[in-house]
């Protein structure tokens, strides 16, 4: 009887622990996330540059979620980053589809968007996204714009 | 001048002598409890009994002290958070902080005090009534009966405490956050659920716990069954426990960190 009551308290202690992994996992965890992203196909887009993105980033079209970003490397030919997508089976883009590095919010992390374009074939798996937009870097604007006050104050100098 | 010089040298080397010895005898321990193990593992009753005495007994301790964490985590975060109007990152914080360190190294350092010292005193009072003796004059091991059974015990149930440490802790957390500062509900978990990662961070962090319950666990039952048969001597294991296991958790838990979490 005594046994018998130590194995029961002994299996609700496991089970316990059970519950509580499965909680991190699913409820404080990305485990739902993936669950619900089985099948997947590969897309490869080449930006001149990537800025901050990082594996695993989310792949968004119209600010939805269709996929992840799987691997980053560098082209050795073109010095093209190379970004390798998983995307949702069942979402297809059209063949002239672009690519863009966005950002969440002012400071937040960085996405690849995908946006649609009207082409009637559709990206199969191992495609290349053909038209991309490079992640916009700070300190390239931050250039730009000194560079541009600079030369506007220069023109207006010598027209005086 | 030489002959002092010569001695504190000595003194040394002795020291150094000493320790590695003992770091070898206590490996070899080791490699006598794995040993032991599958012969432990058959008769799964004692092994259950061990898992109620460590596990369950040790439960509330671990469920109290992770909503403390929890609750107290929220907090001190939410006021950092807060000046930058980032406060919906509560949870995530508090996740991160729960899964990857403090889970497993609080319940470590609470696993030695609480489980850690029963076991070497236990074993220790069994070696001063020369129990184990006993035992091995009707020629039955006692480290496959008495230590064994003991050490799977430590080593199953100290990843189920820190993974409920981690669980109770963070719904410390959403209690805290989401019902007395008002961050929303579904910002808490979506921001902990794109950011966590199921492998990396909760994965890991199950990994350090279980490393840590075989240093508690191993330290605590060396402990016991060197110690000296004498009273004052199984006072002094039972201290030697807490130190050892709480400085070797800490120490481990450095190099397991720098392994796991050094590359973004």
């Amino acid at each position: 009887m005594n046994k018998k009551r130590v194995e029961v308290l002994v299996g609700l202690f496991v089970l316990l622990g059970l519950v509580a992994m499965v909680f991190l996992a699913l409820k404080a965890a990305n485990l739902g996330a993936f669950a619900s992203s089985g099948d997947t196909y590969t897309l490869t887009a080449k930006f001149d540059n990537i800025g901050g993105l990082k594996t695993r980033a989310p792949v968004r079209s119209a600010g939805v979620t269709v996929g992840r970003v799987t691997s980053i490397a560098l082209d050795p030919k073109t010095y093209q980053g190379l970004v390798v997508m998983e995307i949702q089976k069942g979402i297809e883009f059209p063949k002239d589809s672009s690519a863009k590095i966005l950002t969440s919010g002012l400071l937040g992390d960085q996405y690849v968007g995908m946006e649609p374009g009207g082409d009637e074939k559709v990206f199969v798996a191992g495609d290349v996204v053909k038209q991309t937009q490079s992640a916009i870097v700070l300190e390239n604007l931050i250039g730009q714009l000194l560079f541009s006050k600079a030369s506007d104050a220069g023109a207006q100098e010598g027209s005086k | 001048m030489i002959a002092t010089l010569e001695n504190s040298l000595a003194a040394l080397g002795a020291a150094v002598l000493r320790w590695l010895q003992a770091l070898g005898h206590a490996a070899f321990f080791f490699g006598d409890l794995l040993r032991f193990t599958p012969q432990a593992l058959k008769r799964f009753g004692l092994v259950v009994a061990q898992v109620h005495a460590i596990g369950n007994r040790s439960l509330l301790i671990i469920a109290a002290s992770g909503l403390a964490v929890g609750f107290v985590l929220a907090l001190q975060m939410y006021y950092a958070l807060v000046t930058y109007g980032a406060a919906e990152s509560l949870g995530l914080i508090v996740n991160l902080a729960l899964v990857r360190e403090l889970g497993p190294v609080v319940t470590a350092l609470l696993f030695a005090g609480r489980a850690g010292t029963s076991l070497t005193a236990e074993i220790g009072l069994m070696k001063a009534g020369e129990q184990l003796a006993a035992m091995e004059l009707m020629a039955i091991d006692p480290r496959a009966r008495v230590l064994a059974p003991r050490f799977i015990g430590g080593i199953i149930s100290m990843p189920l405490l820190a993974v409920l440490f981690s669980a109770v802790g963070i719904l410390g957390a959403y209690v805290v956050a989401v019902w007395l500062i008002g961050v929303d509900s579904g910002n808490f978990w979506s921001i902990m659920q794109s950011r966590v990662d199921v492998w990396r961070d909760v994965g890991n962090g199950v990994v350090k716990s279980f490393v840590f319950g075989v240093i508690c666990t191993v330290v605590a039952l060396y402990q016991g069954y060197e110690t000296q048969a004498t009273p004052e001597g199984v006072a002094h294991a039972t201290t030697r426990t807490v130190v050892t296991a709480s400085l070797g958790v800490l120490a481990m838990d450095f190099v397991l960190t720098a392994m796991m979490f050094a590359t973004p």
